[in-house]
């Protein structure tokens, strides 16, 4: 439990060659470095996605390892948001998209008709790049998610519930006395560390991060930054970002992505000192993105 | 028809103006090495030559046409035969009816006396001389306008500037010409309402039970005392729109609800144009649709099921006006409901709560104040509807609280106290301009309360 995130930042994941990509893709694309893992939590194979005829995501294989920080990265429009969003089925509510390939989550098929949709949410929560807390007191925010599951017996449980998630999120102090005051009053960062404990207060096992930070300022990012390192410790999360500082800083390993493919996907010091692919070191040099 | 030809001539004038303007722009501009040398771009020199020749001499056609009548009836009495002065405003009418059929030829000259006929002949004098005076001092007006507007043409000239200002005062007068006019409705009826409550006390007005119009006409009539207490109509009324709110906005929200939220694309393009088509069907039509069809139905399954149902009944009535408010409220529904962001719904469905769970607890709440907003003004809809509440709800003015009974609502006695042979200054006559402002002061109080509620909740998101 308490080792996994140093060992990774050592780079000693336990790791699996690489699978082979079929041969017509073969030629002009390959993804290097190390997509799989021995300890996956999340397990995608030959994921495609489209929105109508246009094709977003080709063929990516790829894991999340347990209790990593999984960073994504890529120019704009290479499809981050959108191979995120088809981790926990968001892309369902998209008028168009249909995706394609094997996503598990420990042993649960995702795509499975069976799967309840509602149930994979709770499991896989999202933080999305926007702060959008709910019209809401700061309490009802927060207990929204609870209140939907039926996960505690007596209000003293929720109060609970609340409490240890808003601490978790690192809002506590900020908040306690005002917990019943709407919150959209909260600042941009406040409100999105209040989504953070939205999130967390359903105990889902993954979260996944869109661009969290891009709407706050660097004192806020900080914030948020530090809070990503304290929430490894339990969960498993992926987080897609513009920064590269940012990637630096709070991921174990990081992946690159490029006009819809899985580039490169490495240790994050590897990638961002030692980046096998050239269009990998042509991003994180500056040269385009 | 004088004036049209005036009209026309005008606008020739400053369509010449334009074109020498123009010219003389680009002449200016020539010996400078072109049009870039100008402060502004030819065509302005053109329209502010145009606009010096227009606004003058439109402005002095405007003065004559309001001025003109006045003056040469002024001129004609002022030296009229003592024998057919008129001595009253009536005989003076009568005298120019004469004239104008004289001048006109319906009646011959030999059939009146010399006297008349004389008068004739002048008025159409005096009409004859002020038309060739008026277009004389219109082409003046014009051409000096223009002329003015030609000579002051020069490279530095900020003619762009200008004619951006007069473009801003022209948007004015057009906007402030819609702002008179509704200044000026809301002046007649409250003068009107005044006179009304001078004769009939404002208290037996707003508080009276009993609402019998009929005054007597005649002084030997009996039985027509006249009773003025609105409160019947204004019940009413309440009670309709009551009824029709009740109708259309569960039904105009849960459609909205469904069409933005649950909806194939195809479904919606189907279904969105069908229920503005119910939103295009004249109130008359549903007027009758209610008389003739809901209120026999109901009346039916009344007796039927062993109830009292009036032929005339205000549900009838409000159940159709229900249907005709469904397109209002569902649009305005659909406009809010579209206006909660999307990363509020996303955000919701991302903590695992079902599509009915989102709209229920996070759609419905967020655009709820724009949602009341939209119900308000569909409420000042429905108290201001006259059509369908004439046709089946009835005329009689009974204070009840039972929706099987016939009532009468404000609309219906407005409209029912002004058809007909009336004299103008009788209360019963008043009395409609009394529950005009009445009823315009509600429906003010429900839109300014509405679009507050809906502005405040727009200023949420934006
Ligand atoms: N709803 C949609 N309908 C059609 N095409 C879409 C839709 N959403 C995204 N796309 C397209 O899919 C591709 C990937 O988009 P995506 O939003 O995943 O990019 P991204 O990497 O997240 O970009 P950014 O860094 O700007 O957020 C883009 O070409 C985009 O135009
Ligand atoms: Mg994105």
């Amino acid at each position: 439990m308490t080792s996994i995130m140093t060992e990774a930042n050592q780079g000693l994941l336990d790791r699996i060659p690489q699978q082979p990509v079929p041969e017509d893709l073969a030629e002009d694309y390959a993804t290097t470095g190390y997509p799989f893992t021995r300890d996956a939590k999340m397990k995608m194979r030959n994921v495609n996605v489209f929105y109508g005829e246009k094709q977003a995501i080709y063929n990516v294989s790829m894991d999340i390892s347990k209790k990593e920080v999984l960073a994504m990265i890529g120019p704009s429009g290479c499809g981050k948001s959108t191979f995120l969003r088809s981790l926990n089925r968001m892309n369902d509510t998209v008028e168009g998209c249909r995706v394609e390939g094997d996503f598990s989550l420990d042993s649960d098929n995702i795509y499975d008709p069976k799967m309840d949709v509602i149930e994979l949410r709770a499991r896989v929560g999202m933080v999305f790049q926007k702060p959008n807390p709910f019209p809401k007191s700061i309490y009802d925010n927060v207990a929204y998610g609870p209140k939907l599951l039926g996960v505690y017996n007596h209000r003293s449980e929720l109060d609970e519930l609340i409490t240890v998630s808003l601490q978790r999120a690192g809002l506590w102090d900020e908040v306690k006395d005002r917990l019943h005051q709407p919150g959209t009053g909260l600042s941009g960062g406040q409100q999105q560390r209040l989504c953070i404990a939205r999130c967390i207060a359903v105990s889902p096992e993954v979260i996944l991060m869109d661009e969290p930070c891009s709407a706050l300022d660097p004192i806020a990012t900080a914030r948020i930054e530090e809070l990503i390192g304290e929430l490894a410790e339990n969960y498993t999360i992926a987080i897609v970002t513009h920064s590269m500082q940012q990637a630096a800083r709070v991921s174990n390993r990081t992946a690159y992505f490029h006009l819809g493919k899985l580039i490169e996907i490495n240790d994050t010091n590897k990638v961002f000192t030692a980046p096998e692919h050239e269009l990998t070191e042509a991003y994180i040099t500056g040269r385009f993105g | 028809m004088q004036a049209t030809n005036l009209l026309i001539l005008i606008l020739v004038m400053a369509a010449i103006a334009y074109l020498i303007g123009r010219g003389r722009a680009l002449s200016v501009a020539q010996p400078l090495g072109g049009i870039r040398h100008l402060h502004s771009l030819p065509y302005y020199y053109g329209m502010r030559a145009a606009i010096w020749c227009f606004i003058p001499s439109i402005s002095l056609l405007i003065l004559w046409v309001t001025l003109d009548e006045n003056v040469i009836t002024a001129l004609l009495l002022a030296d009229i035969p003592a024998e057919i002065k008129p001595a009253t405003e009536s005989d003076q009418n009568l005298l120019f009816n004469q004239l104008e059929n004289i001048i006109s030829g319906a009646i011959s000259v030999e059939r009146v006396t010399p006297a008349i006929a004389a008068a004739a002949e002048r008025l159409e004098g005096l009409r004859q001389t002020g038309y060739w005076l008026m277009l004389a001092v219109i082409c003046s007006a014009g051409a000096l306008g223009g002329i003015w507007g030609w000579l002051k043409i020069s490279p530095r000239l900020r003619a762009r500037q200008q004619v951006e200002k007069v473009f801003v005062a022209f948007l004015i007068i057009c906007a402030s010409v819609a702002i008179l006019t509704t200044v000026g409705i809301v002046f007649s009826v409250i003068f009107e309402s005044v006179r009304f409550f001078n004769k009939v006390p404002v208290a037996d007005f707003a508080f009276g039970l009993e609402w019998s119009p009929q005054t007597a006409i005649r002084s030997d009539q009996v039985g027509s005392s006249g009773a003025f207490g609105a409160v019947p109509l204004f019940v009413g009324t309440m009670m309709v729109s009551a009824i029709a709110m009740l109708v259309a906005v569960p039904v105009g929200l849960m459609s909205a609800i469904y069409l933005t939220e649950y909806a194939k694309p195809r479904v919606r393009a189907l279904a969105k144009p069908m229920l503005e088509i119910l939103a295009g069907i004249p109130t008359v039509v549903y007027g009758f649709f209610a008389a003739l069809t809901v209120a026999p139905y109901l009346r039916d399954l009344g007796a039927n099921i062993g109830l009292q149902v009036s032929s005339e009944s205000a549900l009838a009535a409000g159940l159709v006006m229900g249907v005709m408010i469904i397109p209002f409220v569902s649009s305005l529904a659909d406009d809010v409901i579209t206006a909660v962001p999307r990363a509020m719904y996303d955000g919701s469905l991302a903590l695992g709560a079902t599509q009915s769970e989102t709209i229920i607890r996070v759609v419905f709440p967020a655009a709820l104040p724009g949602i009341v907003g939209g119900v308000l003004l569909a409420v000042s809809r429905a108290v201001g509807e006259t059509m369908i509440v004439v046709m089946a709800a009835g005329l009689a003015a009974k204070l009840t609280a039972n929706p099987l009974d016939s009532l009468t609502t404000v609309t219906v006695q407005i409209v029912t106290l002004l058809v007909g042979d009336q004299e103008f200054d009788s209360p019963k006559t008043l009395a409609a301009f009394a529950l005009g402002l009445m009823l315009f002061l509600v429906t003010l109080c429900l839109n300014v309360i509405a679009l507050r509620v809906v502005k405040k909740y727009r200023e949420q998101y934006d």
